[in-house]
């Protein structure tokens, strides 16, 4: 989120599209509640279905999964076209002025570059007109039809509400009334909040999905103000600090990324990363990049981390492939080219696609840990449980062992929730049995590893045992002491660059924040982004005030928030180019004239002009991007794409299958529906029901009570089409699995008319499985095709084929 | 936002009401407390509901009741019914306005409505099974409860049930428990967007009044709060968006009131104790304690169903 | 300790205008009732309380466990019930159907209590010591790392990488667990490595 849930009071309307807070955020939505109880908010929802959101929804429009881009980008042609743009912050805060090279062009559903046999672009051409002096070139004029606007302008042109209705199925009239409350938001002194989840994620376009509305938003100034902002609701409680922590295969802590083996030294790799600015006088943070960089090699091997071997750059591993995401792992796995796969915290045979795979890929392995306070299906794959797990044990050669770990109530640490929030928890139970803390147990590995490669040598130990682990303990760190590492501290004593008398840090205390992060190997730090949370001032992320000045939703003196406490990312966006608030009555920082100030962290030097330096300072060009140049590997702008199985072909691209650029394996094509395929006519979709979290809760004996069996939904017309009935038992099956469920028979659903055809939805919700309370069932992953996301290969789960039958129920 | 109540004290505490503010006692008479508490009320938001059951888990959890896990029926209502476990239930309905064309999903958390003029109270034939506190808490006490369903009879919302396990009713208590020191009911606490809030009964009048006015800014036109007046008002609310319709959320009575047989007769035997109530119930009072375990008989069935009229509704 | 539980924050913090329920307006006076024969007695005295999160979505509402027994002071705990915290500025108290049934997810009847282990071919789980199964696995990764740990790559750059052996990681461990695990993982040369964003 580039706000925070408490922030969401202020706004005056609430988009909820691909995503369903109610149901699964249920007290984060309290402030939508919160809106529209004390500002006379309105909230909107645009979904499939008619979900537990819509049911308290002012507005409701129905969209065909998968659409999504088509229906945001005829929103921003609306806002064009009836001059509902926020103008002095689009031309000031955004790339819109800025003059695109002219190689660059959208075509037949491709953009430029595109090569058919690789299935990626050559970005080349996505990219701005440099001058000589080294900057961008613009227009302030907006009058050069290769600036970024005017090419958005004819990108979007095509996207009118005829043809919104005809690809995504939204009646003409419930469109206009979206797009049309929306567009007033262009106002200075109204805003809009956009609450998103995995029904934007989970496609193979995404991240393009995300894009779209962040457009929108940006052409209705409502980034970096209250009650405004791209509103991410992560789906797990620490999912955003682990991914903050850079737990991803590319990651390193802070979004920091891991070399690839073209970069082979520690200069080359730095070479594309501290982005010059694009614009005079312009700050550019990344340029700090390096002092984050040394400061996490610092953090992992301490002493041995020299400028000598430059601060052990070649220990870190190297990818040749963008990344080993766990739909790589699995196909890896698949091909029999993996040994072992260790899974803590995580169930990937219901949380991954294609359930048979997942097990013809596990059955393949030597050894399978796992690590969890619960039972899963993940640990017992290899278990028969009928027809919901119908594999012969006697066939699994996998070795299996399953470790007991504590859960939160017996734990001690932080979570960062998805308003950025690093919250302290205290445990308040005495874990049950041997179970034992993540912390201990990764330690024991790290240990007793080490120990073997002392013992007895082995390949390239340098990296194992050189880590740096001096903990009081080394069998199990403590939370704060990893806490302190995350927030980083000083080997030597800074002084201040500007004045070398001043001193900053003094040797062996914790620095303050990044900004006395230093790239001479001076300073260690786990996450620069995380720094502050555990500084000399103590546990910050601890703190449990609840003041709020003048009622803003800020509670800075509650938690910590990253970076550096701010609530509100962007948040110099919220004042003009003097500095002054947009809306008066929504002031968040202010210029007095000679620096920032007010009810947050400013998120700009506090002495940068507001005439001079622009807003986005994580951008080389200060403001935020439009045209998104060569950063996205499916397109500087998003473009309708339909899911890989789709009930129609692409209207605007008839040719073009799926997202172009993304990643498909050898042999998962053959297993993907055609397109308008008559063997699997009917548009599937999962999700989340609110009684239940995850695989987690059918575990918990009250939530089996509030929602026990599982079941599927569709719409009475599909019902009486196939002679379904209400509570009757269904078979549902796609191109590479099969379920059987009870049916749901709603009038919440209906069909969608798009382009004269009706298309029929199957909603499938997850949560079942064959461990828990819960009676057993299947989760949708038995259907769901093996394909991700083109930039970050989240799986297509919110769109695909099914076919449904009446059956028989099992035999008592 | 509504204040919510301060976190509870873990320090014993003295209970805020006891027996001495008991102003109705089934089958039997009390003295009137001098003055009477405050009344307090649940005011039940549907327009705010998000029918996430989170007011039936924290109910569960607060009063350790262990529900069965059931099946689908093709509905998202689970369990399927109130039971003796189960004192809330969200109840879905899906409504096609017709003046708009537009489905709503309508979500009724029933339970009890802790009536001023309680029928369940008043159809019981057990003295002291049920009791009714001056601030306006109808419970049960179930060792003086013979099991005789005839509260379930005597509710114009069909509320009680009676446990195959113990043969005693059970009912919402309103958190009888929490409300004596000081705290709201569970499922209040936990109501993710405060669409349940509780306080005083003129509090919640006020707060439902701004809920309708922005239901009226909606175009809810016939938005309203329903306090009956057929039992003497609530001290359970509801704001309704179609108040004129009460029926299309799960049935909620248009008009409920107690069955004329149980008003006459206790307009005879009002607080007059179990010699003078009528001769039917008095057989299977005595039956109870002739037979010992809390079953009813079919003749006590019949005799209940002529002294509670038939069905409640419409 | 910042965890002390304040009872009046946010009535205190709350500025005008905030409809406040004033809970003395309920009726309660001052005078002491003896317990009504049906009202049950307060479920939370003498019990201790410990401020956490909630381990579900990432709202990360405040909760409050309440135990028998003091982990502080040394003592076993058992938590008997756990309920919103109404000083978090964002849930305010209030939980949803999950968070409202923690306590039964602390105590549900398939927690894990002790190691496991699944043989090649075998159909059911065995109990192994913790001292065992740390072993072990550590000698199924260091067999596995020494044989297929890849120092250069054909181009002869080094890349110190390892690709058969993979790990997941969760999504509701703690920052500080998921920084101790990206030092053991990364430090092993696995780029087999992703958490539960996706899914």
């Amino acid at each position: 989120m580039t706000n925070s849930w408490t922030d969401i009071k202020n706004t005056d309307l609430v988009v909820i599209m691909g995503g369903n807070a109610a149901e699964a955020h249920p007290c984060g939505f309290k402030w939508v509640t919160e809106a529209k109880a004390n500002r006379g908010a309105r909230l909107i929802v645009v979904d499939p279905r008619f979900t537990r959101s819509a049911s308290v929804a002012d507005v409701y429009a129905p969209i065909r999964q998968g659409s999504d881009i088509a229906f945001l980008l005829g929103v921003i042609n609306y806002c064009i076209q009836n001059d509902k743009v926020h103008w002095d912050y689009v031309k000031a805060f955004t790339n819109a002025t800025y003059i695109v090279k002219d190689g660059f062009e959208y075509k037949d559903g491709l953009f430029s570059g595109y090569d058919e046999t690789k299935r990626d672009y050559d970005k080349s051409s996505w990219e701005y007109v440099i001058g000589e002096d080294g900057y961008a070139q613009v227009d302030d004029t907006l009058t050069n039809p290769r600036c970024v606007w005017n090419l958005l302008k004819t990108h979007v042109s095509i996207y009118t509400p005829e043809m919104v209705e005809r690809i995504c199925g939204t009646p003409r009239d419930k469109f206009l009334k979206v797009a049309e409350m929306i567009s007033e938001c262009s106002s200075p002194i109204k805003t809009m909040t956009s609450m998103y989840a995995l029904g934007w994620t989970q496609h193979s376009k995404g991240s393009q999905n995300i894009r779209s509305m962040a457009m929108l938003q940006l052409i209705l100034g409502n980034i970096g103000v209250r009650g405004g902002g791209m509103n991410a609701l992560r789906g797990h409680s620490n999912i955003q600090g682990l991914t903050d922590v850079g737990l991803m295969s590319n990651l390193l802590p802070g979004y920091l990324t891991l070399p690839t083996e073209k970069e082979v030294d520690f200069d080359s790799y730095m070479s594309t990363r501290a982005f010059k600015p694009l614009r005079p006088n312009q700050m550019s943070y990344w340029q700090n990049y390096k002092k984050f960089f040394v400061s996490v090699l610092k953090s992992m091997w301490g002493s041995a981390a020299t400028p000598e071997n430059h601060f052990a750059y070649d220990w870190l591993p190297k990818l040749d492939v963008p990344g080993y995401d766990v739909l790589r792992a699995f196909e890896l796995m698949n091909q029999g080219k993996m040994t072992g796969y260790m899974c803590q915290g995580f169930n990937p045979l219901l949380a991954a696609p294609n359930r048979t795979k997942l097990t013809a890929s596990l059955s393949k392995l030597k050894f399978l840990v796992t690590m969890d306070p619960l039972d899963t299906e993940t640990a017992r794959f290899w278990e028969n449980h009928g027809e919901f797990n119908d594999v012969d044990p006697s066939q699994i050669q996998t070795e299996v062992i399953q470790l007991p770990s504590t859960c939160f109530a017996e734990d001690e640490g932080s979570l960062t929730n998805s308003g950025r929030w690093l919250q302290w928890h205290w445990p308040g139970g005495t874990p049950p049995g041997e179970a034992k803390t993540d912390n201990w147990i990764m330690a024991q590995i790290h240990i007793r590893l080490k120990e073997l490669y002392r013992k007895e040598g082995g390949v390239f130990p340098d990296p194992i045992v050189n880590l740096d682990w001096a903990y009081a303990d080394p069998a199990e760190p403590s939370a704060e002491e990893l806490a302190k590492e995350l927030n980083g501290k000083a080997y030597a004593t800074l002084y201040d660059p500007t004045d070398p008398t001043k001193v900053v840090v003094e040797a062996g205390k914790r620095v303050p924040s990044f900004a006395a992060l230093r790239d001479d190997g001076s300073t260690s730090c786990g996450c620069w982004i995380y720094s502050g949370c555990f500084n000399e001032n103590g546990n910050n992320m601890a703190r449990r005030d609840t003041s709020d000045p003048d009622e803003t939703g800020a509670y800075s003196k509650w938690a910590f928030s990253w970076p550096v406490n701010r609530r509100i990312l962007y948040n110099r966006a919220s004042a003009d180019l003097n500095g002054k608030a947009w809306d008066p009555s929504r002031k968040l920082i202010e210029w007095d004239g000679q620096k920032w100030s007010g009810y947050d962290v400013p998120d700009i030097a506090p002495t940068a002009k507001p005439s001079e330096v622009g807003p986005f300072i994580m951008n080389p060009e200060g403001v935020s991007r439009l045209f998104v140049r060569g950063m996205m590997r499916d397109g500087p702008f998003p473009a309708h794409y339909e899911p890989f199985e789709s009930p129609v072909t692409n209207l605007v691209a008839p040719n073009v299958r799926g997202n172009p650029a993304a990643r498909v394996f050898k042999g998962d094509f053959e297993q993907f529906a055609e397109p308008a395929s008559e063997e699997f006519p009917y548009a599937a979709t999962s999700y989340r029901l609110t009684e239940h979290f995850h695989y987690w809760t059918k575990h918990v004996w009250v939530n089996a009570v509030l929602q026990p069996e599982f079941f599927v939904e569709i719409s009475e017309e599909l019902a009486s089409e196939k002679g379904i009935v209400k509570g009757g038992w269904v078979r549902v099956w796609s191109k590479r699995g099969s379920i059987r469920a009870k049916a749901v028979v709603t009038k919440r659903i209906k069909p969608l008319m798009c382009d004269g055809k009706a298309v029929h939805v199957v909603g499938i919700p997850l949560h079942w499985g064959f461990t828990g309370a819960a009676k057993k069932g299947f989760g949708p992953n038995s259907l769901t095709p093996f394909v991700g996301d083109a930039n970050i290969e989240t799986p297509e789960y919110k769109a695909f084929l099914v076919n449904i039958e009446p059956v028989a129920g099992p035999v008592a | 936002m509504f204040q919510p109540v301060p976190n509870p004290s873990t320090r014993p505490e003295p209970p805020k009401f006891g027996d001495q503010d008991l102003i109705r006692r089934s089958a039997s008479t009390v003295t009137p407390p001098a003055q009477r508490q405050t009344e307090v009320a649940k005011l039940i938001d549907v327009s705010k509901c998000i029918g996430c059951k989170a007011c039936q888990s924290a109910c569960i959890e607060w009063n350790d009741t262990h529900p069965e896990i059931g099946i689908n029926t093709g509905v998202y209502d689970n369990p399927h019914d109130l039971t003796p476990d189960m004192f809330t239930l969200m109840r879905f309905s899906e409504w096609e306005n017709p003046e708009t064309n537009n489905l709503e999903w309508l979500i009724r958390k029933d339970g009890c409505m802790h009536c001023e003029d309680p029928g369940c109270l008043k159809a019981c034939p057990a003295p002291g099974a049920i009791v009714q506190y001056s601030n306006g808490i109808v419970d049960f006490v179930h060792e003086n409860c013979i099991g005789c369903g005839y509260c379930i009879k005597g509710c114009p919302f069909n509320i009680p049930r009676i446990s195959k396990v113990d043969h005693t009713a059970y009912k919402c208590t309103l958190c009888s428990d929490r409300l004596a020191v000081g705290q709201g009911p569970a499922c209040a606490k936990a109501c993710p967007t405060q669409a349940i809030v509780f306080g005083t009964k003129e509090e919640m009048k006020q707060h439902a009044e701004g809920r309708i006015t922005d239901l009226k800014s909606r175009g809810f036109a016939n938005a309203g709060l329903y306090d009956p007046p057929g039992v003497g008002g609530t001290h359970v609310m509801y704001v309704l968006h179609h108040a004129d319709k009460p029926e299309i959320y799960a049935d909620l009575p248009n008009n409920p009131r107690i069955s004329p047989i149980v008003e006459a007769w206790k307009g005879v035997t009002k607080y007059a104790g179990l010699a003078v109530i009528g001769i039917a119930a008095a057989t299977g009072f005595m039956h109870y304690l002739v037979s010992g375990p809390n079953r009813v008989s079919e003749a006590d069935e019949e005799a209940a169903e002529k002294l509670t009229g038939e069905e409640r509704r419409p | 300790m910042n965890m002390e539980l304040s009872r009046r924050q946010f009535l205190g913090a709350a500025g005008a205008g905030v409809a406040g329920t004033a809970l003395g307006a309920f009726g309660f006076g001052e005078i002491e009732a003896a317990h009504a024969e049906a009202i049950r007695a307060f479920k939370l005295v003498n019990t201790t309380e410990t401020r956490n999160t909630c381990p579900y979505c990432s709202v990360a509402c405040g909760i409050i466990m309440y135990s028998k027994g003091d982990l502080k002071k040394g003592e076993k705990a058992e938590i008997t019930h756990i309920e919103g915290d109404t000083d978090h500025p964002t849930n305010r108290g209030t939980l949803c159907p999950k968070g409202a049934a923690l306590l039964d997810f602390v105590k549900a009847e398939t927690r894990l209590k002790y190691p496991m282990i699944r043989k090649p071919g075998s159909d059911k789980f065995e109990r192994i010591a913790w001292n065992d199964a740390l072993d072990r696995i550590v000698r199924l990764m260091k067999d596995d790392r020494d044989a297929n740990f890849v120092q250069k790559n054909n181009d002869g750059v080094t890349v110190n990488r390892w690709t058969t052996t993979g790990f997941l990681a969760a999504s509701a461990t703690t920052n500080e667990t998921a920084f101790a695990t990206y030092k053991v993982v990364r430090s092993a040369g696995m780029l087999v490595f992703d958490n539960q964003a996706r899914v």
